[in-house]
């Protein structure tokens, strides 16, 4: 938390940090054999908790963090709050024996924590690729023992996904889809998504280009930047119930009502999990996302 | 005349008396609120059994430890220091504005902190090598003070006129400052990565979750040092309250002791926020309850504010961690429920009073 860049005690602490994750790094290497056996799993992050299940080792989770809801099952297991606001004693008291968390889990001062206890920690890269996603599912098989299972899970994630995606680029041709991911639009304020980001991934692999870039990360536009990127569909994460702005709704927002999208009535609602996540059901994603865009 | 003289002194008496036994009952409550916030938690760990084999030489595991040792304890004491802080930081304003509604929290004190705390966690690396050495880890705490130095000068300086604090003007002053202060945040959270956008959602939260000995450490020697300092003021603000004029006659060297009050509270609510970000209605609960009580008199309602702010901030935790467990509630939302309805609760009782 506290920032000491540049700093001899910066120094001090990068040292020490690279120490201990050299040490952390021994460690994964050691539990990955440990933890083969564990069966008091706690998940933290939506992708993991599916990689377990799609591993078919859903019954060793004890828990899991609010942004796991796919498989439905998940839902029934004890819910350890939001990825980014843990708490440690939380956690803990689920007396997990191995904790699966994605990077990007937090507070940092809560992982350490977590860290310090005696119990497994191994954290999934983040990354927004097919090897990151095939990294993590291996990853999460040699944990659990199950490198067969992450092995067949791996070559079917990639072959839907490879042809998802090459079906994807032959469609597109020359005149790729502008498409401007949309992560809320809470009060007429559009939240869009730039560059590094899941959602600018996905589009580019189901054939689309982003319509906004020059930004990383999801920010605020404003409605004459989102009408000049002239995007023709507009794509959101479906969050059921009322959380949702009736597409008409959402097009009839000054900022939308210049753009093609607006014209043809293109929004696309897919689920967040499913379509950012970058796990199991990846290729499934690009491949609906994919028809969407163009028709399947 | 005589037994209305009489009266009031034997008033007077009981209500000295009944605020120097305050303070041993307080301080047993504080006393059980460690215990219980060492005691209580989502895991269900227990302490007396960890103390029991910690001192019979018996085996603690690993996970005991780390539970008992690094997560509970360093929590209850930012937990007992921030508490005190926010507590002995309204009283000391309320009587340094003469003015029952001066909180740190409503007229944009820790909104200033917070701005403070944000600023240099997004601009931090952006100093010149020499200065950010010198500060180390202090630089964010240090940061968070400067914000509410800023915020307290300025309230004072606009709602003071003649010695006279106007309650409109101040609340007004306030809320310009809290508006001005989210404003800035706006802008930096705009311009903060991902990572420090993590952290900086954790200030306008308010949480204890983030408790370790390193923060502790970092905070402990601004927050003793500010609520000490703090206790010695009580004669001066039992002098203010009769007018600066009189306090003046009275012997009481009235601009050093404000430079002063506004430096504790500015440093006592800047390591609290810079720490566990806003919470608020601890400094406006207490004081209030505690008047209500024992009286005015700010030399022991300073002693008496300190230990029940400490004590009310550690269940307010203690609360947070446990209800929704394994998850956890921001602690602000737990101070707030419990504060906001007493603040409406004095609004609706003094009204008039203060021409409002």
């Amino acid at each position: 938390m506290m920032r000491g860049r540049f700093t001899r005690r910066g120094a001090l602490l990068g040292l020490t940090a690279a120490v201990i994750g050299l040490g952390a790094g021994l460690r994964a290497e050691a539990a990955a054999e440990a933890a083969s056996d564990s069966e008091r799993i706690v998940t933290l992050g939506g992708t993991a908790t599916e990689i377990v299940y799609a591993l078919g080792a859903g019954a060793r989770l004890v828990a899991r963090d609010t942004t796991s809801n796919y498989p439905p099952e998940a839902l029934s297991l004890p819910d350890v709050g939001y990825v980014r606001a843990l708490s440690a004693e939380g956690v803990l008291s689920m007396a997990p024996d191995l904790i699966l968390a994605e990077e990007g889990a937090g507070p940092p001062e809560v992982v350490a924590l977590l860290r310090a206890a005696d119990v497994d920690y191994i954290e999934l890269p983040e990354g927004f690729s097919r090897d990151m996603t095939v990294k993590r599912i291996e990853m999460v098989g040699a944990v659990l023992g199950r490198e067969a299972e992450a092995e067949a899970l791996a070559g079917e994630v990639l072959a839907t996904l490879d042809a998802a995606a090459e079906a994807a680029k032959a469609q597109a041709g020359d005149a790729p889809k502008r498409v401007l991911f949309v992560l809320s639009a809470q009060g007429g304020r559009i939240m869009a998504g730039g560059d590094e980001t899941a959602a600018k991934a996905v589009i580019e692999l189901a054939g689309g280009v982003n319509a906004v870039s020059g930004f990383s990360g999801y920010k605020p536009l404003t409605d004459e930047a989102v009408s000049l990127a002239r995007p023709d569909v507009i794509l959101m994460m479906d969050r059921g119930g009322d959380h949702d702005m009736a597409a008409k709704e959402l097009l009839a927002l000054p900022a939308f009502q210049p753009t093609p999208a607006a014209e043809s009535g293109a929004v696309i609602r897919m689920d967040g999990l499913r379509l950012l996540g970058f796990g199991p059901r990846v290729g499934a994603a690009v491949r609906d996302l994919n028809h969407a865009l163009y028709g399947g | 005349m005589v037994a209305a003289t009489e009266n009031g002194m034997i008033l007077n008496g009981l209500r000295q008396s009944r605020a120097r036994r305050a303070h041993l009952w307080l301080g047993l409550l504080l006393l059980g609120s460690c215990l219980a916030s060492l005691a209580i938690g989502a895991s269900g760990t227990s302490l007396w059994q960890g103390v029991w084999r910690a001192l019979s030489g018996a085996e603690i595991s690993q996970m005991e430890r780390v539970i008992l040792w690094d997560i509970r304890a360093p929590r209850t004491g930012l937990g007992l220091l921030v508490g005190a802080g926010l507590a002995v930081s309204g009283t000391v304003m309320q009587g340094l504005f003469r003015n029952p509604l001066a909180d740190p929290g409503i007229v944009g004190v820790s909104s200033g902190a917070a701005f403070g705390a944000v600023s240099a966690i997004v601009l931090g690396g952006l100093l010149p090598v020499g200065i950010a050495t010198v500060f180390g880890q202090y630089l964010v705490p240090v940061a968070a003070c400067l914000g509410s130095w800023a915020a307290v000068s300025l309230l004072y300086v606009v709602a003071t006129r003649g010695g006279q604090t106007s309650v409109a003007t101040m609340l007004l002053a306030g809320i310009a400052l809290g508006a001005l202060a989210a404003a800035g945040m706006g802008l930096l959270i705009y311009m903060a990565d991902d990572q420090q956008l993590r952290d900086i959602t954790f200030w306008q939260l308010g949480s204890l979750g983030g408790a370790s000995w390193a923060k502790l450490g970092a905070v402990a020697p601004l927050l003793i040092l500010s609520v000490a300092a703090a206790l010695g003021l009580g004669r001066a603000l039992n002098a203010l309250s009769l007018g600066e004029a009189t306090a003046l006659h009275l012997g009481i060297p009235v601009q050093r002791i404000k430079r002063l009050a506004v430096l504790t509270v500015a440093v006592a609510t800047g390591a609290a926020v810079a720490m566990t970000g806003v919470i608020g209605f601890i400094g406006i609960v207490v004081p209030h309850l505690l008047r209500l009580a024992t009286g005015p008199d700010h030399g022991p309602l300073l002693i008496n504010a300190a230990l029940l702010g400490a004590a009310l901030l550690l269940w307010a935790d203690v609360i947070a961690r446990v209800v929704i467990g394994p998850a956890e509630l921001p602690i602000g939302i737990v101070t707030a429920l419990i504060g906001a309805p007493v603040f409406l609760w004095i609004l609706l009782r003094s009204r008039g009073v203060m021409g409002l």
